[in-house]
């Protein structure tokens, strides 16, 4: 409406001239609008930021998934990674971490910064600590409360975020199949036992065909000592322990030291929906198994050999293949986790004094590697390996194994530099 | 919002009758001719006035397309209707006048009255201000119409760690002496601060914009201490401005009904801008700040103590001729380099650094068919850390787009 710009009224003429000119010019500028649109399109291939190839990525739902799965998959996507946290939706107001996907950035294994400490057991009899906020210490609180503090003379051990990836496959294991690894009493004499940990189950919990109940406990299978039985059970104590969220499953904030519970809460009532608690389960039981790199590289190849022929393979057991399960998608599927799921003693340098269920303090679960050599990409470019992040190279995490792995760890240290660059070159490809 | 409603039926009753008989309306001559600082972009605005009304009615729109892939995913291709704002202003009386804007982003998601604030000029180094003031901190701030500017995005520093547009209920002073080929300004306000939801809010980062979806900001201050802003700036015809900035005051509740709840915690921002226009005619302006809030030791450092972040525009007029039918009309080849650096800092757990930051860069070119109007074409490329400092993901967008005052 700028009555300065708007043109005068010109002769008929010189408007039929102006008018053949501007309409000229209009398809000029409309063509030439066109050829950049075109050459755009081409461009953007090129100066648009490519996908990462799927072998970087440990995000990503595995294939065969329905499309009413894709979408679940893709609501426990948004919740897991994109659902933060704050008062306003019920941190807290005591917690460790304020989202699932702070722990575990792209689905990878997470970083000091949320390191979380468990605190009370150092026997099998059970935590006495749980009155004074046991067993998982939250260190950090709302502005205007207090951060949980250590009770005097609780044992205490750090645990680093795991990678969530493959989590599904792992879960698709029947009991049989994990119990076919036991030896507690090392009955092949190869100096490793291995044996699972009983865990009583929640109320939430409902058991499956295959779960094999043992005086009226259940194999725990995730966790740094296998204390959670399925990825239902781990979801919700995260949810509760690390974020200070509550659900219907379970009610009550975290206790903490010297205060009643329920205490002060600036968001009472259930802090996430038993849906979206249900969404990331889903998520996490489909989210795809890690690829390995360079798999047909010779020294990868030399590597797996190396780690073979040094028995790290009794209980990084490479491979397994799942029965059927619930999920079309990962019945009788082969995958690769490294893992035998059991519980082995590590030695005293591992030994923090600190347990859960019935795993002993130099117990740890034997995590599964796949993924390792994509760990950096969650941990701001180092490496923070073992169950508390101690090791930042995979050679220093070889090295500290100790207990049924002493042996093995020897081998390795015996072996030349050539060979084991090349057994590190494997497991960097993992 | 019925206010709201009335307002627009008079500016579509206006219009209504300039498609009439458009000699109702006349342009609006800027009568200053001293320097143009950045304390004068209020008024420093096209204007209609109606007749011999003292009232004059103004405005901008801008929408773009945008087409962003990040990490080779894409959702396509959107149509976005930024903002469209209107403005109002009246000569109350002699050296005393009133001006208002209202803004409607993305459609209707958010309307809101962003500047609607009396001039009482007691003298041109006097200046009583008061009502819904836009804070000067920074330039772009107080600067901020679309028209104005040949990128699309407003600089990411300027709007997530100075909360830009941030106007708040305030009264200050403000006044400008121009002498020769120099010109000298000042401001000083007080007005209602910032809220805890900068250090408490679905982002998990400090973020001083979270204040403004408080709203109850505009009725009472959320701790009763008002928030401090002053600037100071500059100006020389030729070498262009210079200005330094500062904002600053409690933003948590820390005392209710007598008791005390916590500490005070302050939040205080400072901030450089400048701009100068090079003999070849390149133009050349941005703003660099630095935030500092307390955040409780005790709480996460996800939400980071200090901030940084800020950008510097390059603009470079290629063709000033007529075009396409315009007269006077101007092509610009142009580059935005920008940074935003939400948690400045390291780890207390390993010592390293922390991430959430990001970078971009924005080559660009624009169309001026005559000064009051751009059409733009911005491709931007950006790198965006998360909090560990883990590899970046990476950002490119292609925009297309136009402001226009009208």
């Amino acid at each position: 409406m700028d009555v300065n710009l708007i043109p005068k009224l010109q002769t008929k003429n010189s408007m039929t001239t102006k008018n053949s000119m501007t309409k000229n010019k209009i398809v000029l500028f409309v063509v030439t609008l066109c050829f950049i649109a075109a050459a755009c399109s081409k461009l953007t291939e090129h100066i648009a930021p490519k996908s990462p190839d799927e072998d970087q990525l440990l995000d990503g739902p595995i294939e065969g998934l329905s499309e009413l799965e894709k979408r679940q998959f893709l609501a426990g996507d948004a919740a897991f990674n994109g659902e933060l946290f704050f008062s306003g939706n019920g941190l807290g107001p005591y917690f460790v971490t304020s989202s699932c996907g702070s722990c575990h950035a792209g689905d990878g294994k997470g970083h000091p910064f949320t390191t979380l400490t468990r605190f009370g057991q150092s026997d099998t009899l059970g935590n006495t600590y749980l009155h004074l906020g046991a067993p998982q210490l939250q260190n950090r609180a709302l502005p205007g409360f207090t951060p949980e503090q250590l009770p005097a003379g609780a044992s205490f051990s750090k645990f680093m975020p795991p990678a969530n990836t493959g989590l599904g496959f792992l879960e698709a294991l029947t009991d049989s199949q994990i119990l076919a690894n036991v030896d507690v009493e090392d009955a092949n004499a190869d100096g490793i036992s291995g044996r699972v940990n009983y865990v009583t189950a929640p109320d939430f919990f409902a058991p499956l065909a295959h779960h094999q109940p043992h005086n009226g406990k259940f194999i725990g299978r995730f966790g740094k000592k296998a204390a959670a039985i399925d990825l239902l059970h781990q979801t919700v104590n995260a949810y509760n322990q690390d974020m200070g969220i509550t659900s219907d499953y379970l009610p009550n904030e975290p206790v903490m030291n010297g205060l009643s519970n329920p205490y002060f809460d600036p968001f009472p009532g259930p802090e996430v929906q038993l849906s979206t608690i249900d969404n990331v389960v889903f998520y996490l039981r489909t989210l795809k198994a890690p690829v390995q790199r360079n798999s047909s590289d010779a020294e990868v190849i030399a590597g797996k050999q190396l780690f073979l022929d040094i028995n790290c393979g009794s209980c990084h057991i490479p491979e397994w293949t799942t029965q059927q399960s619930t999920i079309a998608a990962l019945s009788n599927k082969t995958f690769y986790p490294y893992t035998d799921l059991l519980l082995h003693d590590m030695g005293s340098g591992l030994d923090d004094g600190y347990t859960e269920g019935t795993a002993l303090t130099p117990e740890w679960r034997t995590p599964p590697l796949w993924g390792l050599g994509l760990s950096m990409n969650s941990q701001g470019g180092s490496y923070f390996l073992m169950h508390d992040g101690r090791a930042t190279s995979i050679q220093q995490a070889i090295e500290l194994h100790g207990g049924e792995a002493l042996a093995a760890k020897n081998l390795f240290v015996n072996l030349s530099q050539t060979d084991k660059l090349k057994l590190i070159k494997f497991l960097e490809s993992l | 919002m019925k206010k709201i409603i009335l307002l627009l039926a008079c500016i579509i009753q206006f219009t209504t009758y300039a498609q009439v008989d458009s000699s109702l309306f006349k342009r609006v001559a800027v009568q200053d001719t001293s320097i143009q600082l950045n304390v004068d972009a209020t008024y420093n605005r096209p204007f209609l006035s109606v007749g011999k009304s003292p009232v004059a009615v103004g405005g901008y729109i801008e929408a773009n397309t945008n087409y962003a892939v990040t990490d080779g995913v894409s959702e396509g291709l959107s149509f976005q209707m930024r903002r469209m704002t209107l403005f109002l202003s009246s000569a109350i009386g002699k050296r005393v006048r009133f001006l208002s804007e209202i803004e409607f982003e993305d459609g209707t998601k958010e309307i809101n009255i962003e500047f609607a604030a009396v001039d009482f000029e007691f003298h041109p180094m006097f200046n009583l201000r008061g009502g819904i003031i836009m804070n000067p901190i920074g330039s772009f701030n107080q600067n901020h119409d679309g028209p104005k500017w040949e990128f699309i995005d407003r600089p990411i520093a300027s709007t997530t760690i100075i909360p830009s547009t941030w106007s708040n209920v305030g009264f200050g002073l403000w006044g400008k002496y121009s002498k020769n080929k120099w010109a000298f300004a000042y401001e000083a306000y007080l007005s209602n601060g910032f809220d805890d939801r900068i250090i408490d809010n679905n982002l998990n980062r400090t973020n001083l914009p979270a204040t403004k979806l408080n709203p109850d900001r505009f009725e009472e201050s959320f701790n009763g201490v008002p928030l401090t802003t002053l600037k100071t700036a500059l100006g020389h015809r030729v070498l262009g401005e210079i200005g330094i900035s500062w904002m600053g005051g409690v933003y948590n509740k820390f005392e209710e009904d007598g008791l005390v709840l916590d500490s005070r915690r302050r939040v205080d921002l400072l901030a450089i801008d400048f701009k100068t226009t090079l003999p070849i005619k390149t133009a050349i302006r941005g703003e660099w700040v630095w935030a500092f809030v307390d955040v409780p030791s005790t709480y996460s450092q996800q939400y980071g103590e200090k901030q940084r972040g800020g950008f510097i525009d390059i603009v470079q007029p290629v063709l000033r001729r007529t075009m396409l039918g315009f007269e006077k009309a101007v092509l610009n080849a142009c580059v935005r380099l920008e940074y935003a650096d939400y948690n400045v800092g390291t780890f207390n757990e390993t010592g390293g650094d922390i991430g959430d930051h990001m970078y971009a860069v924005v080559p660009a070119i624009s169309f001026r068919p005559f000064p009051q109007t751009v059409l733009r074409a911005n491709y931007r490329y950006s790198w965006t850390s998360d909090l560990l400092n883990n590899p970046p993901s990476k950002t490119a967008a292609f925009q297309f787009g136009f402001s226009t005052y009208f």
